[in-house]
């Protein structure tokens, strides 16, 4: 009889391991694989509004007055400025998106959520918010207020 | 009498033989508590532990009634609250029983920094303990949402926009958060699931190993104590030790119910994802420090959002409080690190301050 082969088995032996190391890796990542693809929520519809009517007519805000509109799936807020003219805004705060608001006694437009305020143009002129809102056009049909995205 | 303890002995032998009880009482017979002028601190991690199994046990109580969909949660919330008999109670017990968790956490991460128990070999215990404080603070943020009114969505919203703000990861880490772009039921779904099996699996692997960790290393002695050389005595854990124990918890329970019959959880509005954010909106009281920087963050700083700053400032405390007993150089080496104890102090007033601030500032700005 001649010794034992060692290496042989050796390589054998590292072979059975290797093998069962990577399906054992496999079976892991085809496990989880299902698991992480489940947890990322499946794309919804872009929102494809481009305009919405409001439900409420142009009598129905006065001046120096501010109201929430759903523009798609987005809150909106419409301000009719004390000079009477009006316009429409996204009411998502560009600092952390909370919905924004019309200060009557302030006649601009602020976030409650972190203090931020923007003036009757959008623009963010005190507090946290790095940007402007987005601004809106703002047609008035007759008794409809009709608003959609810029041009 | 003599018939009835013999029965117990024979049940007892019969358990003992198949799993070996002998092994676990003479462990817990040997179990010490040093007994020295810090030794009140001890008693910091039982009373945590028992909330949160104040806190299991109400949870359970709670999801026989909650619905967790946007049409549903706070109608059900309500009907918990107005109709079930006793439903305030639980429901208010699980509310205080939460701050009470959270606030003891604190004192407990605080007492173990400012004695420098986190040095070797403790730093394990140290980060599953620092782990905990986030899964508890993770309970109370999804668990704030579920009521599904007004202050919750707003707290969310706001709370997963931070998420976003982080480079690279933010966008995607927002998605995963809320189940979509924006707070809806989806985020309502899945916050529930996070809060009623996630964590708490999560919270007990880490809890387990942190009590693993707290039975086979022993209490920890604070640096003076050991250096000052004073009579080294000690305490049975049972059942000296736990009888106290006992009586706190005693105290946590009567104060418990106190608190709901006198301050009851409140539900507020329902929450409109189209309104307006309601003025003097505020999170959890342990997340108002941070919310309060966050409000008094200019809008750019050098040049970079004030957001992402400030938040990217807190990530890199949280790291750096994770990593005190490897940064902690001199205390692992037994030599006293008057640097660690000041920057606790340091953190803890900057903590107690803007606390404070953001509590009494206005509100309308």
């Amino acid at each position: 009889m001649s010794k034992p082969d060692r290496p042989a088995t050796e390589s054998r032996r590292g072979f059975v391991n290797w093998l069962l190391g990577t399906s054992a890796g496999a079976f892991v990542v085809s496990a989880f694989y299902p698991v992480a693809r489940f947890v990322v929520p499946p794309l919804e519809a872009e929102s494809a509004t481009s305009s919405v009517t409001l439900p409420f007519g142009p009598a129905e805000i006065g001046t120096n007055q501010g109201k929430s509109f759903r523009f798609g799936n987005r809150p909106g807020l419409l301000v009719r400025t004390p000079s009477g003219e009006l316009r429409a805004f996204s009411a998502e705060c560009t600092h952390l998106s909370c919905t924004v608001q019309y200060r009557t006694d302030e006649s601009r437009i602020w976030c409650a959520c972190h203090n931020g305020f923007f003036d009757l143009t959008g623009t963010n002129v005190q507090g946290p918010p790095p940007r402007p809102l987005e601004t809106y056009d703002v047609n008035v049909r007759g008794d409809q207020i009709v608003v959609g995205l810029k041009a | 009498m003599e018939n009835h303890e013999s029965r117990l002995s024979a049940i007892w032998n019969w358990l003992d033989q198949r799993i070996g009880l002998a092994p676990a009482i003479s462990l817990a017979r040997k179990k010490e508590v040093p007994v020295h002028k810090h030794s009140i601190w001890y008693y910091m991690g039982g009373m945590t532990l028992f909330l949160y199994l104040v806190q299991i046990g109400t949870g359970i109580l709670l999801l026989i009634y909650y619905r967790p969909s946007a049409e549903e949660a706070y109608e059900s919330v309500q009907f918990l609250m107005t109709d079930v008999k006793f439903g305030w109670l639980v429901r208010s017990i699980h509310h205080w029983a939460a701050n009470l968790m959270i606030f003891m956490a604190f004192v407990h991460l605080v007492s173990v920094l400012f004695m420098k128990a986190y040095r070797p070999p403790r730093e394990l215990t140290w980060f599953s303990g620092v782990i905990l404080l986030a899964l508890a603070l993770a309970f109370g943020f999804t668990g704030y949402l579920l009521p599904w009114n007004e202050l919750a969505f707003f707290a969310t919203r706001v709370g997963t926009e931070i998420v976003g703000v982080f480079p690279f990861v933010g966008d995607f880490a927002l998605k995963i958060a809320r189940g979509g772009t924006d707070v809806t039921g989806a985020t309502l779904t899945r916050f529930y699931g996070v809060h009623v099996a996630i964590l708490p699996a999560i919270g007990f692997f880490f809890l387990g190993l942190h009590l693993l960790l707290v039975q086979k290393l022993g209490m920890s002695v604070p640096p003076s104590i050991e250096n000052s050389g004073s009579p080294k005595r000690a305490m049975k854990f049972v059942p000296d030790f736990f009888l106290r124990d006992a009586i706190g918890w005693l105290v946590a329970v009567a104060l418990l119910v106190t608190l709901a019959a006198f301050l009851p959880a409140h539900l507020g509005v329902k929450a409109d994802p189209f309104a307006a954010a309601p003025a003097g909106i505020k999170p959890e009281w342990y997340f108002m420090f941070m919310f309060h920087q966050l409000k008094l963050l200019p809008a750019h700083i050098l040049g970079i959002e004030g957001e992402l700053v400030g938040v990217m400032a807190f990530a890199l405390g949280g790291v750096f409080l994770f990593l005190v007993p490897f940064l902690d150089r001199n205390a692992a080496r037994g030599k006293p690190s008057p640097l660690f104890t000041w920057i606790g102090i340091a953190i803890l007033a900057y903590i107690l301050i803007m606390t404070w601030l953001g509590y009494t500032a206005d509100p309308m700005g």
